[in-house]
């Protein structure tokens, strides 16, 4: 609690939320095996509600199965996990409609219309079809693509199609948005704009964001922070704390301490 | 007690809910076909090779003796137009199967399973969508095989669509059920060759099974345990507004159990998670 954190806001630690209120996810004691590789080691960590959680991991530090497991992909082998207290092993409908996802994979129909992608999204929701076109109008216009609305989603930019897939993924107002390195492939101009609008979600909206990278220049000092390495959370907490309790100046050395690895992630985009 | 819960957001999900989720994936189904027009037109022109080209030249082969629902000496042709139905189906069905596998692939499956639906709902809700697209080719079939003189009553194009649902949901499901057991696309073709051609050819599609019986006893046991071989004899008698109670009972026992075997092995708890690793470095 009063550990010095130089480099992070104070503002940020005081307006941490009520520790009474729920946490938009909550993963407890998650472990997973592909066979004898364990993929996940005794996982735990939070996200609070109206926060912005990085996940920080090189690839095949098992993001991407923790995501698979929180999206009822994968059956959870052990451990819980929660969103806003639905668990969602035994209330997987409560729990996964407050969740919105942007998958790393692009996963949207090349062939149909912006609006035809938003309507069928909607549809999974179980949204009327008045109520899915005047959110998809609005949500387009938020994103600055109402002009587009008819084309192919195929003649987007990759930049346009994420910011389509974060729209579609607000489509049903959740409350917990996860995104799984959703800026690789971007160019820079593009990285900052979803990240700005994702970042603003956060403070207009108070929707909890879990976002998995492997870039350190994605994460800010009034982040949270869950180090993930070789599927074990090998540190978690506000930035600040996180690199002052590694001893390090930045996230990027506290990182390389933390894992003992050399490798620079961040340099590889 | 029950009233109190009010001002919560309900729980569970409205039959309307249900039914916005069902149209909207048959809707996004319908729009992808039509966008592939190759695939319509393949689908078209495979069942159209075999009624132009194979039915006419085994036309004076095999002769057909007067047997139900048939009341008069029929055409070869005539006589196979159902098994080309069934075929269409059986065809599209695998490939509905295909695009899953793809959809699984690419991502896209991922976004229907995020859905909060159930799961069993969602992966009925395509079965659905499959079978309705194979109804749009059924029938564009059987517009062109109007003009090829195969002309049912007019009764039977209405009586036929309860058969083809059935026969279509029973396809649908067997091909989401194999489709669970593949994992590379290249081994659709391994399901053309081990489950298409053998589930057609040993059928009443191209030959009654009187004559099978003539032939090979033992070919003709096999006939007649082969599902398929019943999905073609209820579109068959269908098609002139009449019922064959037994191949009724067998499409509908083997849609449920394929239907329940579908979506258990599609379970990724059960099916995607345990297989991911026992099926080596994917």
């Amino acid at each position: 609690m009063t550990s010095p954190a130089p480099i992070t806001e104070p503002r940020e630690a005081a307006q941490k939320p009520d520790p009474a209120a729920v946490p938009a996810l909550s993963i407890d004691g998650v472990s997973h095996s592909y066979g004898p590789r364990r993929a996940l080691i005794d996982v735990s960590f939070n996200v609070a509600p109206a926060s912005f959680t990085a996940l920080l991991g090189l690839n095949g530090a098992g993001k991407s199965t923790l995501f698979s497991l929180i999206t009822r992909l994968f059956g959870i082998q052990s451990g819980r996990v929660g969103i806003f207290g639905h668990d969602i092993s035994s209330s997987p409908g409560e729990a996964l409609r407050l969740l919105g996802v942007v998958f790393q994979p692009r996963t949207l129909d090349l062939d149909l219309s912006l609006t035809q992608n938003l309507l069928y999204h909607a549809a999974l929701h179980g949204i009327s079809r008045r109520e899915a076109t005047a959110r998809s109008a609005e949500l387009l216009g938020r994103i600055g693509l109402a002009d587009r609305a008819g084309s192919k989603v195929r003649d987007l930019s990759g930049g346009q199609m994420r910011r389509l897939e974060i729209a579609r993924a607000l489509l049903h107002r959740p409350r917990l948005l996860l995104l799984d390195e959703p800026t690789v492939g971007l160019d820079v101009k593009a990285r900052a704009d979803i990240i700005s609008h994702v970042r603003q979600l956060v403070t207009e909206q108070g929707i909890g964001v879990l976002w998995a990278t492997h870039l350190f220049d994605e994460i800010t000092a009034s982040d949270d922070l869950v180090v993930l390495h070789q599927g074990k959370v090998l540190a978690k907490g506000p930035v600040g704390r996180v690199i002052a309790e590694a001893g390090a100046q930045d996230v990027n050395t506290a990182f390389m301490r933390l894992t003992g690895t050399q490798v620079m992630p961040g340099g590889g985009a | 007690m029950s009233s109190i819960t009010a001002h919560d957001a309900p729980r569970g999900f409205s039959l309307a809910k249900y039914m916005t989720c069902l149209t909207g994936i048959v809707w996004r189904e319908g729009l992808r076909f039509l966008h592939q027009r190759e695939r319509f037109i393949s689908a078209l022109v495979r069942p159209l090779v075999w009624l132009f080209i194979f039915a006419a030249g085994f036309r004076q082969v095999l002769g057909i003796s007067i047997i139900p629902p048939y009341e008069t000496y029929i055409l070869y042709e005539v006589y196979i137009a159902p098994g080309l139905m069934a075929m269409i189906q059986l065809f599209n069905g695998m490939q509905s199967s295909l695009s899953m596998v793809y959809d699984r692939e690419m991502g896209n499956m991922r976004t229907l399973l995020v859905s909060p639906l159930p799961r069993w709902f969602l992966l009925f809700c395509k079965l659905l969508a499959g079978t309705a697209v194979s109804l749009l080719q059924v029938y564009a079939f059987l517009l062109i095989a109007w003009f090829w003189d195969i002309t049912p009553p007019p009764l039977g194009y209405l009586t036929v669509l309860p058969a083809l649902i059935l026969s279509g949901l029973m396809l649908g499901s067997l091909g989401m059920l194999i489709s669970s057991g593949i994992k590379q696309l290249e081994n659709f073709a391994g399901v053309m060759n081990f489950v298409i051609f053998p589930m057609f050819f040993a059928s009443s599609a191209l030959y009654p099974l009187w004559r099978v019986q003539e032939g090979s006893p033992y070919l003709y046991y096999v006939c007649q345990a082969n599902p398929f071989t019943h999905a073609v004899e209820l579109i068959r008698f269908a098609l002139y507004g009449q019922i064959n109670w037994i191949s009724l009972a067998v499409v509908a026992t083997c849609t449920i159990v394929f239907m329940i075997g579908a979506i258990l092995a599609y379970d990724p708890s059960r099916g995607l998670a345990r297989r991911g690793p026992a099926g080596g470095e994917g």
